[in-house]
């Protein structure tokens, strides 16, 4: 698709829904987002961009195969779900940091479930952009 | 065929001597427990493996375990020493190393497991190293064909025997076979006790290939020859033997287990001993005298005397020692003449003394000449005969035909080729190397020696063994060289005159049984067709449900959800249609139509890309329903997924061709109507149920405080239920990448 106008507005986009894609990841805890709904956004902006300019400078934008993200990503769960095991725990069993906590507040949580979530949207934000730029190229 | 004996020269270097030492160690390992089963004591050796099901890595180490491990252990490694030599300088040796290695450890846990599910695991895999073995010279047609034969026939087996594996814990409670064994008779009365022992006996019956399904034995000759001496003699065809030999006291003595046992065994054995003699190539022949000894083998567990018993376990070690030997003879005779067919053998006598000597003493057992072990072996053989209750004769009188037979296969394979005749002038046979007659050296004259001293043999395996088999102290009988002037020694003496004259006439004979076997039914001659026709049906049915066509696919797909819910709701009884309409506002009602409009739209347009926008309003309505009754995740993942469905099936569907100009498309719109129709009555169903909110109080009330989450729909994602999200983000990248896959090769304009 040709046409500057798209071109010039999905370099910006692009960008505020990756930003916005990672706000989505780290929220989803406790408000409406998660690595599902985050890689899905993730993975829109880079699809507008490729409609807009061609996978050619999408796949450059992107600097790596997404495929290879997905796989990480997949490694990446994994890793976290069997972090667990370290500590004597079950298999995907959530394990918890709270940095600097006093007595009536938490601190800055760390865990291994929002790695698993970094995981997760890593996997959904691979999977779609190997599916859309392999379409858009091989069809 | 004929590639000449092996040089010096060409080594495996480690990977030949490695193996070797492991399979030795095993061996003197289990030689040191010798003593401890010998004072009839048993060790179990048991870690927790899935103790949620009570199931158990058990290993147990009793006389008939032992017995087995020693021969496995023994002459495992003996044929590793003597391949190293066979196949010196095999570009593949690590390969078969490898593989009989692995062979030889999961034999050993299947006799040692003691666990039922355990057994059944390392009953599989005997299945497929074997079939990696038998298959090992992939490069001619009729090795790997060989090789999936057996693999079928073991593997249907398999299935049959894992069913009977699986009724049989579920009908003694227990997978622990010594804790099934310590029920007694209780498993005879069990209701199930017919389907049990059906199913195991099909699973044992094909993997000791007892008539009919004798067929694959001798065809997975094809493999090399140190490799049909150690599974087609000793080990792997012995696992069904095992099996039924564990079983016994728990299982036998019911008249089904008798006559099936005794009448199947009796005809393999008697028919597989006139199948031998009509062969002409040497390991075809000893292959048949495995299925001789097998079906004997089998004759007897289907008695439950002591002297059935002490045949048994005599039998089985005379059987393995002079098979095994006689094998790696046949070994030796092949790679030094480059034939194995008796018609083209003569006068080796003279050039390989020492593989002729281990012949003779191998052959000399399996005659059954005193004083080899053979011939006790025998002698117990008629013992057991003449003391089973209800048929003798008819055992007695399979045992004798099936000895004679023996007798004259023994001199056709070991006698006739060193000490009759010439050597044809095309051949320059040579001694084999050491490592190569080593073996058959060692087996034949251990046969020699635990005839000579039978009570060395008696005090180590045959009591313990006759103990595991009949589950008591002191039934074994004694093995003796002579015992008086009896009625097996006349049998003996019957055996040996008819062994002769059939080895006298031997080559009239085969002819004879050439013509009449021509006539009985082989299920081998069918089984390329069988396949072929498996392969067409497959073709046949693919051609029907794979034809290519999405729209079909999802048509059958959508077809089958909505026919399947009718069904159910049918079965179970239409919900109340009571539905209250009052309170419906209108902003429920516009997204209703919103959707209905979309549908429609979808249904009649011609346009491809009207139908992908129209089903883009059809999600969008869905999306926004979710958010009217606050499901902010589920809306805001529906909405992303379906602006990236519409993206994607743009994508492809711009590229083909437009819609055919139909007017409108009946079936689809029913289907639609149908599906729509009933999801929305089992919806209806279900709400009109008081809904169980019994999860979600539990995921309300823990996520917080236990997962530090507060919102629900992500922290059962991401903790409550990681695995699943687990298999299922697996799924998304397996989906992705075979996608990617089949879109790389599909280059454009390759298309139809």
């Amino acid at each position: 698709m040709n046409s500057v106008i798209l071109r010039v507005g999905t370099r910006y986009l692009a960008g505020l829904l990756l930003v916005f894609s990672f706000y989505m990841m780290l929220r989803g805890h406790n408000e409406p987002g998660g690595g599902f709904i985050g890689g899905l956004t993730g993975a829109t902006g880079f699809v507008l961009y490729a409609i807009a300019c061609g996978t050619q400078d999408a796949r450059a934008a992107l600097r790596v195969m997404p495929q290879t993200l997905a796989i990480w990503g997949l490694g990446i769960a994994l890793a976290a779900g069997l972090f667990a095991a370290l500590f004597g725990d079950a298999l995907f069993t959530g394990q918890w940091l709270f940095i600097g906590a006093t007595e009536t507040d938490k601190g800055l949580p760390l865990s291994s479930v929002l790695v698993f979530d970094i995981g997760v949207y890593l996997v959904v934000f691979g999977s779609i952009l190997t599916l859309v730029f392999a379409m858009e190229e091989e069809i | 065929m004929a590639r000449g004996l092996p040089n010096d020269t060409r080594s495996n270097g480690l990977t030949g001597v490695v193996p070797v030492l492991f399979a030795g160690a095993l061996f003197v390992y289990f030689a040191s427990l010798v003593p401890t089963i010998a004072a009839a004591e048993v060790i179990r050796v048991t870690i927790p493996w899935i103790p949620s099901l009570g199931i158990e890595l058990a290993f147990l180490v009793d006389g008939l375990s032992l017995t087995f491990s020693l021969l496995i252990s023994g002459i495992g490694t003996l044929v590793l020493l003597y391949s190293n030599t066979y196949l010196a300088g095999h570009p593949q040796y690590a390969r078969f190393a490898l593989f009989l290695t692995a062979f030889t450890v999961s034999m050993l846990g299947l006799v040692l497991a003691d666990d039922l599910i355990l057994l059944f695991v390392f009953w599989e895999l005997t299945t497929l190293t074997s079939y990696m073995l038998i298959g090992f010279s992939h490069e001619t047609e009729k090795s790997r064909r060989n090789a999936l034969q057996a693999l079928f026939v073991t593997g249907a087996g398999g299935l049959a025997f894992l069913a009977g594996l699986i009724l049989l814990a579920a009908a003694s409670g227990t997978t622990s076979i010594s804790g099934i064994i310590a029920q007694g008779g209780a498993l005879k009365e069990h209701a199930m006790y017919l389907p049990i022992l059906i199913l195991l006996l099909a699973g044992t019956f094909t993997k000791s290939a007892q008539v009919p399904f004798h067929f694959w034995l001798p065809n997975a000759m094809a493999a090399p020859t140190p490799v049909s001496a150690f599974l087609h003699s000793a080990t792997m065809v012995k696992a069904g033997v095992y099996v039924m030999a564990r079983m016994h006291p728990a299982m036998s003595g019911t008249d089904v287990w008798l006559w099936t046992l005794t009448i199947l065994g009796a005809v393999t054995a008697v028919f597989a001993s006139l199948l031998a003699l009509r062969q002409t190539d040497l390991k075809q022949a000893l292959a048949y005298t495995t299925l001789m000894a097998l079906g004997t083998l089998t004759l007897f567990l289907g008695q439950e005397s002591g002297y059935a018993m002490t045949a048994f376990a005599t039998f089985l070690i005379v059987h393995s020692l002079y098979k095994a030997s006689l094998f790696l003879v046949v070994g030796c005779i092949d790679l030094s003449t480059g034939t194995r067919e008796t018609d083209q053998l003569g006068g080796l006598g003279r050039l390989m003394p020492i593989t002729a000597t281990a012949a003779a003493l191998a052959a000399l057992s399996m005659a059954g000449f005193p004083p080899f072990l053979g011939f006790i072996g025998k002698e117990l053989k008629y013992a057991g005969a003449i003391a089973v209750a209800s048929e003798p004769l008819f055992v007695a009188g399979a045992a004798l035909l099936s000895n004679a037979l023996m007798f004259a296969v023994a001199g056709v394979v070991a006698f006739r080729p060193f000490w009759q005749g010439s050597v044809p002038s095309t051949q320059s046979p040579r001694e084999a190397p050491w490592q190569m007659w080593a073996g058959p050296i060692i087996l034949a004259s251990l046969g020699a020696i635990f005839g000579i001293y039978p009570d060395l043999l008696q005090v180590a395996l045959i009591n313990p063994t006759v103990i595991s088999l009949t589950g008591e102290v002191g039934e074994a009988k004694e093995l003796k060289l002579w015992a008086g002037v009896n009625i097996p020694l006349f049998l003996s003496i019957a055996t040996f005159v008819l062994g002769l004259l059939f080895y006298w006439r031997h080559v009239q004979l085969r002819a004879m049984l050439e013509r009449s076997f021509q006539s009985i039914p082989n299920l081998d001659y069918g089984w390329d067709s069988f396949l072929d026709g498996l392969k067409s049906f497959a073709k046949w049915q693919s051609r029907i449900v794979q034809n290519g066509k999405l729209s079909s696919y999802l048509f059958s797909t959508f077809l089958t959800i909505a026919a399947g819910i009718l069904l159910t709701l049918v079965y179970t009884g239409m919900p109340k249609i009571a539905v209250d309409l009052s309170d419906v506002e209108w902003k429920h009602t516009s997204i209703a139509l919103l959707t209905i409009a979309g549908a429609i739209l979808a249904l009649v347009t011609n346009s491809r890309i009207a139908g992908i926008a129209a089903l883009g309003v059809v999600g969008i309505g869905i999306a926004l329903i979710f958010i009217v009754y606050s499901a902010p995740d589920v809306a805001i993942t529906q909405l992303l997924v379906e602006t990236l469905v519409v993206v994607l099936v743009a994508v492809v569907m711009l590229r083909l061709p437009s819609l055919p100009k139909t007017e409108f498309r009946l079936n689809h719109a029913l289907l639609s109507i149908a599906v729509g129709a009933s999801v929305s009555l089992i919806l209806i169903a279900v709400v009109s149920s008081p809904l169980d909110l019994h999860l979600t109080d539990y995921f309300e009330a823990t996520s917080w405080p236990e997962a530090y989450g507060r919102n629900i729909v992500n922290v059962i994602l991401v903790d409550f239920r990681a695995l699943d999200t687990f298999g299922e983000i697996a799924v998304v990248v397996i989906a992705a990448l075979s996608a990617y896959a089949l879109l790389r090769t599909t280059r454009k304009g390759d298309q139809k």
